[in-house]
């Protein structure tokens, strides 16, 4: 299952990880919808250009930068948050969108709990495949902690103080 | 001082609501300790050993005196009827429970404060000068700036969840009382030829582990362009800042890694996708907040009050105490005074229910009603006027607020230590109570002068020990608290890191080493010379040699069983909700 446009949905996408023996070069990736880690892109870049409907995701210490030449080719990107605390994702997120233009799918995957949803909105992700063992439904739920907030981000180009008239009473 | 418009109450009611959500899912058991942990610490909640312990937010320091006596009453109504100021000019309480935080937060959020990021590996509270907007020597003020990255900083999605926590100090003044170099970002505000206000802009520096002081990033970063500038320091230390090894996490650490010419140009590579962009600070934003910040309407003074020159010669103890806790003000006839929160048996910082009730009632008699938090752990008065000096002096000393130490031995910046703190590998508040019995009498502390006594309880320096003339770390040695003593640090325009003079002493040994670096600095000192002065004249050598020329005595009270016992903490009978038990 998974979050996307703010509803619930079956998810047909599967995240490819590389197990044990394999190395980038020698993972045979299957068919089908298949987000491949960065690595395996980079190292499989020739005969993977080749498919359709293909994904990619990066690891916690990965750059967006090395997707900037591929953007178009896939149909989604995703980052993986392999701890929730690992905040490095959310900078990932805002180089893709702010820096990199990427307009496509921008899915959250790992240990992603309702607790940061909010936060994962801003930055820019619209999609969210939360953790197995905790209720999706609730997960939900936190994309509607806030109603206002300062800053600007992906979600919102401006901070507050030029998208609303500041100095209102209660 | 700032008053919360729509959005703030908005955002603020929403996080009382989310924190509150996350308490019930705590205690239902749908999230795991281990999972509330993290978002416990972003609301400033920790577990201690025998509480929680709740640290609320005072930002830049500033406080109405509606706001401490709701400070006062969360004392009294959730707490034991006190609470401590900490040295991030932050409020703690330590007996709190966890299922009545919620409640706690929503008595905050009715006077315009919160406990949001005052912990976590986040954006921390913003600290400023205590004599902001009053102070002779400000170039501009900085309370403007400091409430604008307040909102900054509060909830941004990209930066909840750094390598670690994240401290920013801003001055405006000729005389840096931020601490500025000892902080993540230190922001000096300034004036370039034409008179444009920016900011000098430090980078790196930090106490904890490995004391480092800050190092210049940019000599001048336009006012416009503080937030992008700030946003791209924090992106790159989120996403290079280490993150396998907690004692190595700080951004200090990465700005020493890379060099600051590699993370400088990093950061301004950043920084040119955002220059310019929406998150240019405008003139019409700047003049909103700064509109909260104008002076009060003072009354036309003489620049002296005669009378209270003549109570000066009168009464001894009146004129220590103007010698000592009143401040110089901008205005003439005008003054800013410090309320002492270092009474010699008190923990340093603490103040009862009733002394902040007493407090916000001489802020609204004598200081147009507004209070601040100074990161010494006193409380100033900033815009008293001379005529009323001794009337507040008077109302001050019958609450115990009006010990004429400022800036003297006995004005020791302290953590929390071994009684409360987990982390603490010794006790501080007894030692420091200790230390300030031993040389409470105010001759022999005016004699000495100025002198900073900075305590920890542990590494993580949370008592400022790097940059105290006399810092004090307590260690543990096979399970057993002992006592490291530096000299030679200072905060301030002229910031450095003390020195260790040599192994560690016991808790009954240690005001009597502090009694031998003071007969070196009687011996040695000219004229009026300063403890700090008189040891980057002279060196360690001489302290260190006398310190070590002969068994530093216990002190017999200190060494005796019934002390120990008095000050090994009273057994608390029930510990309140946590999972620790």
């Amino acid at each position: 299952m998974i979050i996307k446009n703010r509803t619930i949905s079956d998810d047909n996408w599967t995240v490819f990880r590389l197990s044990g023996s394999d190395t980038p070069k020698s993972a045979v990736v299957p068919p089908g919808k298949i987000i491949v880690p960065l690595k395996v892109w980079q190292a499989q870049c020739d005969v993977l250009q080749a498919r359709t409907g293909l994904g990619v995701w990066l690891a916690s210490d990965e750059r967006a930068e090395d997707l900037r030449n591929y953007l178009a080719k896939f149909s989604v990107i995703a980052v993986d948050f392999p701890k929730f605390s690992d905040g490095r994702g959310y900078t990932i997120a805002h180089h893709l969108r702010a820096r990199l233009g990427y307009a496509g799918e921008l899915r959250a995957i790992g240990d992603v709990l309702r607790d940061q949803m909010f936060y994962l909105q801003r930055v820019g992700f619209d999609a969210f495949v939360t953790r197995s063992d905790k209720d999706i439904g609730e997960a939900l739920k936190g994309l509607n902690d806030f109603s206002f907030f300062y800053q600007a981000s992906s979600d919102e180009r401006l901070p507050l103080f030029r998208r609303v008239q500041r100095g209102g009473e209660l | 001082m700032y008053r919360y418009d729509q959005f703030d109450h908005q955002i603020t009611a929403e996080r009382v609501a989310q924190f509150r959500d996350q308490v019930r899912r705590r205690l239902s058991g749908e999230l795991t300790e281990d999972e509330f942990r993290i978002l416990r610490l972003q609301n400033g909640l920790y577990m201690q050993i025998h509480a929680y312990m709740l640290r609320i937010a005072v930002p830049y320091g500033l406080l109405s005196a509606q706001q401490m006596r709701m400070l006062a009453s969360i004392a009294r109504k959730y707490d034991r009827g006190c609470g401590h100021f900490s040295t991030r000019q932050n409020t703690q309480f330590n007996w709190i429970k966890l299922q009545e935080v919620p409640d706690i937060l929503a008595d905050l959020a009715s006077v315009e404060m919160h406990a949001n990021q005052t912990s976590g590996n986040c954006i921390r509270n913003i600290t400023s000068d205590e004599f902001a907007g009053v102070a002779r020597d400000e170039i501009v003020d900085p309370r403007p700036f400091a409430e604008i990255l307040r909102q900054w900083s509060t909830f941004h999605p990209e930066f909840a969840y750094l390598p670690r926590k994240f401290k920013i100090a801003i001055t405006g003044a000729s005389e840096d009382r931020a601490a500025t170099a000892v902080h993540d970002i230190g922001l000096v505000a300034v004036k370039d030829v034409q008179g444009e206000v920016g900011f000098r802009v430090l980078v790196g520096g930090g106490l904890g582990r490995t004391p480092i002081l800050g190092t210049e990033i940019c000599d001048f970063v336009p006012w416009q362009h503080a937030i992008s500038y700030l946003e791209s320091i924090v992106r790159v230390y989120n996403e290079y800042g280490r993150r396998d090894n907690m004692f190595k996490a700080r951004i200090k650490i990465l700005v020493k890694a890379l060099g600051i010419g590699e993370f400088k140009r990093q950061v301004e590579a950043d920084w040119q996708f955002t220059k310019n962009g929406p998150c240019t600070i405008t003139v019409e934003e700047l003049n909103r907040v700064a509109a909260f910040f104008t002076a009060p309407d003072y009354a036309q003074l003489p620049k002296h009050d005669a009378a209270i020159a003549a109570h000066q010669s009168e009464n001894r103890a009146f004129s220590n105490w103007v010698q000592r806790n009143v401040k110089p003000h901008k205005v003439p006839g005008y003054a800013a005074v410090v309320l002492s929160l270092k009474k010699t048996g008190i923990a340093p910082g603490d103040a009862t229910a009733d002394q902040m009730d007493a407090a916000a009632d001489l802020a609204e008699r004598f200081s147009y009603g507004e209070l601040r938090v100074t990161h010494m752990q006193n409380l100033v008065l900033a815009d008293v006027k001379q005529s009323d000096l001794f009337d507040l002096w008077q109302a001050a000393r019958e609450r115990g607020m009006a010990t004429p130490n400022i800036g003297l031995l006995t004005d020791i910046i302290c953590c929390p230590g071994g009684d409360f703190c987990s982390l603490a590998n010794a006790r501080s508040i007894p030692l420091a109570k200790a230390i300030a019995e031993r040389f409470d009498n105010l001759d022999f502390q005016h004699d000495i002068g100025e002198i900073e006594l900075n305590m920890s309880g542990c590494m993580n320096a949370c008592g400022h020990h790097h940059v105290g003339n006399i810092g004090i770390l307590g260690v543990d040695k096979d399970g057993e608290e002992w006592y490291q003593v530096s000299i030679g640090g200072a905060q301030g325009n002229d910031s450095s890191l003390g020195k260790v003079i040599g192994r560690s002493f016991t808790f009954a040994q240690t005001p009597g080493v502090i009694a031998r670096l003071l007969q070196v600095y009687v011996r040695e000192r000219f004229d009026d010379e300063r403890f700090i002065d008189t040891v980057r004249r002279i060196g360690h050598g001489p302290f260190k040699e006398h310190v070590y020329a002969a068994l530093v005595e216990d002190d017999k009270a200190l060494a005796g069983a019934e002390y120990a016992l008095l000050q090994k903490g009273t057994p608390y009978d029930t510990p309140y909700y946590s999972p620790r038990f």
